[in-house]
Parts: structure tokens; C-alpha cells; sequence
């Protein structure tokens, strides 16, 4: 059975060009960027390339990005390091309920250590308001943290009009963009952000590699404590195949930004469409248009996700839910939740994201056998059952 | 994560559907946890000779129910009653831990049922 990978929230193929230019560093040049013989130098000289080719994706300056583990890592260098270095300043964090758990368990561990934080409510569509930001803010705010995009419903937040607030009040400005990253332009300067955090898996790099860019001038402390690696900011012998890897991924999506954005927006609106068209009681979660190019994410009533998940997998697909058993918990989603589902919509959601390998005829085969499925489902549900006699409360 | 018998329970699920006229119907769960159990019974002379099973859940719930359904047609009250939760997951060849709890309530939906049939003969 062919297999179609319709997951890209979560994680990316590696792309083949970005193995190919990785599989020296795996193999011959194993030096440690650190020495200074031959050896040395040549994995230097590959960390200092990849550096620039991250730097232009997101139109910084190369001194201004630092390599870290992962997209976790940065956001929690970014929260952790800019509310140490600003503890005197005050001790009050902004940021959003839709937050992925990086920021929102970050900020809970500096709760525990004496940090006020606010987590700011979204609308229905799950966009943070740049006036309740302002409102937020008081004379112990150090630092705002908002996401991009959103990984589960890929609604785009207006960063650039809440930078300008933040900026106004002199205060840190924080952005997990993971999800925007390679996705959707991204311009620091344009948005005036200090701190941006990013992942290479998310844009067909490899796992294990992330960067965070700090601004010329910011001051945060650092995380990860050793050798002087990382400009003395970021300790630990560099991953260079993971690095040379990102940097590939990051040159890549420079490169083909547009015409992906374009395909997949299509692709995306195409494959929205079409299930709307074949089946009832669905709802789209997210902004119809504030939105990332390859994201749907659909409720579909009177059934739950991991059935409908475990029913696409049998069928080759692979997808993502926000219902409570995909979620390793008893709740279902805190963005579902935020954007004002009640628990038996948010139970049901559906998340496809699409990516860069993905075909018109990958959209049509999920078309073609998703209502079937559901169909399958409902015949099973007695809520479905409620709602044909008329019992059931529809949302 | 989930064994193989659960997989055949969860894609060919046995009795599933209503009773008209149900002699007893139980359901168990609520839609906030995300799983919901329904189970209708015919019963004639103490045996239990159609069950018919609906379920709004995970992989698990849709297995369980099935299988509670297969563990009890034509068995005795008494019989029925004594089938627990941890049967059904035993029978299916074990449920991920993080599974046992909400998502296998099969058994209990079936003395729901059951309760439901001895109040009607009560009456």
C-alpha cells in the first residue's frame, strides 16, 4: 500500500539534497569545529555557511543566529535566559493560551520560581488581539512571547502589530515561529523582534538542530553552560551534520518560499473544499485566511479523532487529531479548548498538514476515502444516533 | 501501541448497531472525556439473546465494546454480571496503561444494561 505522509506539524521528511551535503560530516570530516588544524577548520568554515543561510531565511545578520538542540531549546533559552537577565527590571511575562507546551510549560516553571505571567485569550479563530497585549502590560513586564503560527489550527498572528507595541514599551519581544519558519516570509526587522526560536525538522532539515536568533544588542543569559562554543552564548561540541543539514533545509526554502506558499495554499484550499462538499457537520478550526499555506484542521462531529485516525492509517494515511487520546491526556487540546470548541467538537478534529512532496492526487485519495470512513464512524456513534433523533444538542 | 486482536475488534466490530424495543439499555461515559458507550440487550428466559453495541471513542472503546458484546451473547444474567472491565481487556490481549482507565468501560455499559432490564421487570 502506497503510503501518504499528510503530518507536516509535526515533523518533515529530510530532504534529500539536505542528507547529501550532511553525509561528509557523518563520515570524514568528523572534526571538532574548536581545533584549529585541518580538520578543524573545514567544519568551522560548513557551521559559518549554514549560519548565513539560516541569518537570510529570516533576513538577520549571521552573528545574530545561534545553533541550538532543537526548537524546544530555544524557547526555553529565550524565556528562561531573558527573564534571568531581567529579574531586576521586573518579574511579569506576557504571552498566549495557545502557546506551544515549550513557552507554556517554560513559563510555568519561572511561576515556580517567582515569575508572574499572563496568558493572553484568543477569539474563535484563535488570534491573540495586539490591543489586549498593550492592556497586558505593566511597569514589571520583562518580556512577551507569542507564537507565529499555531502548530495544530495554523492561524498566522499579527507579530509585526503587536512588535510595534511591545517595541514602544521598550520591552522584550519574544517569537516561537517553528511553525513559520520555511513556511511563510519572515522578516525580523520588519517584525522588530529580539528573540525568534526555530527548527530545522520543520522545514526538511534534520531533528536534534534548532536556532535561536537574538538580537544585536540583547542581553539574555545562557542556557546551556561548557565551552565557548556558539560565540561563548551556546556550550556543546556543535552538531555540524545537523547544522550543515538545517542549513540546507533553510537555503531550500529561501529559494522555493513563493511558489510552495502558492501550491500548498491551493492544495490546502482545494482539500478544505472538497470536505466540506462530501460531508455534513464539519467545521473548520482556525482562520480561514490568517492561516499556513498547508494546514487544515477540521472538526468533524459525532466521531473521535483517534478512531478516525487509526481508520486513515489502516488506509496509508498519516495524520494528526487534537482529541484527548492523541494528546497523551484525558483533555483534548488546549487550542481547541482556547478557541472556544466545547469537548466533543474538540474530540473530533482532524488536523492535515501538507507539505512540499505531496500531490494534487494525495489530496484526491484523501478526498475520496476520508467520507467513507467517517460514514463508517457515525453508523458506530450514539451521539450520531441522538442527533438523528433529534436528542443531540449540534453545535 | 495496540494488539492485534484490539485492531481486528476496532476494524471489524461485531454487533454494532441498535434494538428496537431494547429489554435493557445502559450507557456509560460522557462526551467530555471523549467516550461514550451504549449497549442494547434482548433477553429471554434469563440469557442474553442479541446485544447490539454503539460507541463514540478511540480505537479502544470501539474494541472493547465489540468484544463485550462477543463475551456475552447467549450467556446467563448471572454470567454477564461477572464479566469486568479487566476481562474484556484481558480477552482483547491487554490494553496501552494509559487506555485502562477511560477507555474501558465496556463492561460496565453491559450491567448498566442489565440494571436497566431488572428495574423494567421490577415494574
Amino acid at each position: 500500500m502506497k503510503r501518504i505522509y499528510l503530518d507536516h506539524n509535526a515533523t518533515t521528511p529530510l530532504d534529500p539534497e539536505a542528507l547529501k551535503v550532511m553525509m561528509p560530516y557523518l563520515t570524514e570530516e568528523f572534526g571538532n569545529a574548536s581545533s584549529i588544524y585541518e580538520k578543524g577548520r573545514v567544519t568551522k568554515k560548513a557551521i559559518a555557511e549554514a549560519r548565513e543561510k539560516v541569518a537570510r531565511l529570516i533576513g538577520a545578520q549571521s552573528d545574530e543566529v545561534f545553533f541550538t538542540g532543537g526548537g524546544t531549546e530555544a524557547d526555553n533559552w529565550a524565556i528562561k535566559g531573558a527573564a534571568e537577565s531581567l529579574r531586576d527590571k521586573g518579574n511579569h511575562i506576557i504571552t498566549t493560551v495557545i502557546e506551544h507546551h515549550a513557552v507554556l510549560h517554560t513559563c510555568e516553571y519561572l511561576k515556580e520560581h517567582g515569575f508572574e505571567v499572563t496568558y493572553l485569550p484568543v477569539d474563535e479563530y484563535g488570534l491573540v488581539d495586539p490591543e489586549a497585549v498593550k492592556q497586558a502590560i505593566t511597569d514589571q513586564t520583562i518580556l512577551v512571547s507569542v507564537m507565529y503560527a499555531n502548530n495544530e489550527i495554523g492561524t498566522i498572528e499579527p507579530v509585526a502589530e503587536i512588535g510595534k507595541i511591545v517595541k514602544e514599551k521598550n520591552i522584550l519581544y519574544h517569537i516561537d515561529a517553528v511553525q513559520a519558519v520555511g513556511k511563510i516570509p519572515v522578516d525580523v526587522n520588519a517584525i522588530g523582534v529580539d528573540l525568534l526560536s526555530m527548527s530545522a525538522h520543520k522545514l526538511y532539515g534534520p531533528k536534534g538542530v534548532g536556532a535561536l536568533y537574538i538580537r544585536k544588542g540583547t542581553q539574555i543569559k545562557n542556557l546551556i553552560h561548557g565551552g565557548a562554543q556558539e560565540r561563548m552564548r551556546r556550550a556543546g561540541t556543535e552538531n555540524v551534520a545537523g547544522i550543515v543539514g538545517f542549513g540546507k533545509a533553510a537555503e531550500l526554502a529561501f529559494d522555493h518560499l513563493s511558489e510552495t506558499e502558492e501550491r500548498l495554499t491551493q492544495l490546502r484550499d482545494k482539500l478544505l473544499n472538497g470536505m466540506m462538499e462530501k460531508m455534513d457537520h464539519v467545521r473548520l478550526n482556525g482562520h480561514p485566511i490568517h492561516r499556513l499555506p498547508g494546514n487544515v484542521n477540521v472538526s468533524i462531529e459525532f466521531i473521535e479523532g483517534e478512531s478516525l485516525l487509526i481508520s486513515l492509517d489502516m488506509k496509508g494515511i498519516s495524520a494528526s487529531s487534537g482529541s484527548a487520546c492523541t494528546s497523551g491526556s484525558l483533555d483534548p487540546s488546549h487550542v481547541l479548548l482556547a478557541i472556544g470548541l466545547p469537548h466533543e467538537i474538540a474530540h473530533g478534529s482532524l488536523r492535515v498538514t501538507l507539505g512540499k512532496e505531496n500531490t494534487e492526487a494525495d489530496v484526491d485519495y484523501l478526498l475520496d476515502i476520508l467520507p467513507e470512513i467517517v460514514q463508517k464512524l457515525r453508523a458506530m456513534s450514539p451521539l450520531y444516533e441522538a442527533y438523528l433523533k433529534g436528542e443531540g444538542n449540534r453545535v | 501501541m495496540y494488539s492485534e486482536k484490539v485492531m481486528d475488534h476496532f476494524s471489524h466490530p461485531r454487533n454494532v448497531g441498535q434494538i428496537e424495543n431494547a429489554d435493557g439499555t445502559g450507557q456509560v461515559g460522557n462526551a467530555k472525556c471523549g467516550d461514550i458507550m451504549k449497549i442494547d440487550l434482548k433477553i429471554e428466559d434469563d440469557h442474553i439473546v442479541d446485544v447490539k453495541f454503539k460507541t463514540f471513542g478511540c480505537g479502544a472503546a470501539v474494541a472493547t465494546s465489540s468484544m463485550v458484546t462477543e463475551m456475552v451473547k447467549g450467556k446467563t444474567i448471572e454470567a454477564a454480571l461477572a464479566i469486568s472491565n479487566k476481562a474484556v481487556a484481558e480477552a482483547l490481549g491487554g490494553l496501552p496503561p494509559q487506555k485502562m482507565h477511560c477507555s474501558n468501560l465496556a463492561a460496565d455499559a453491559l450491567h448498566e444494561a442489565i440494571k436497566d432490564y431488572q428495574k423494567k421487570q421490577a415494574q
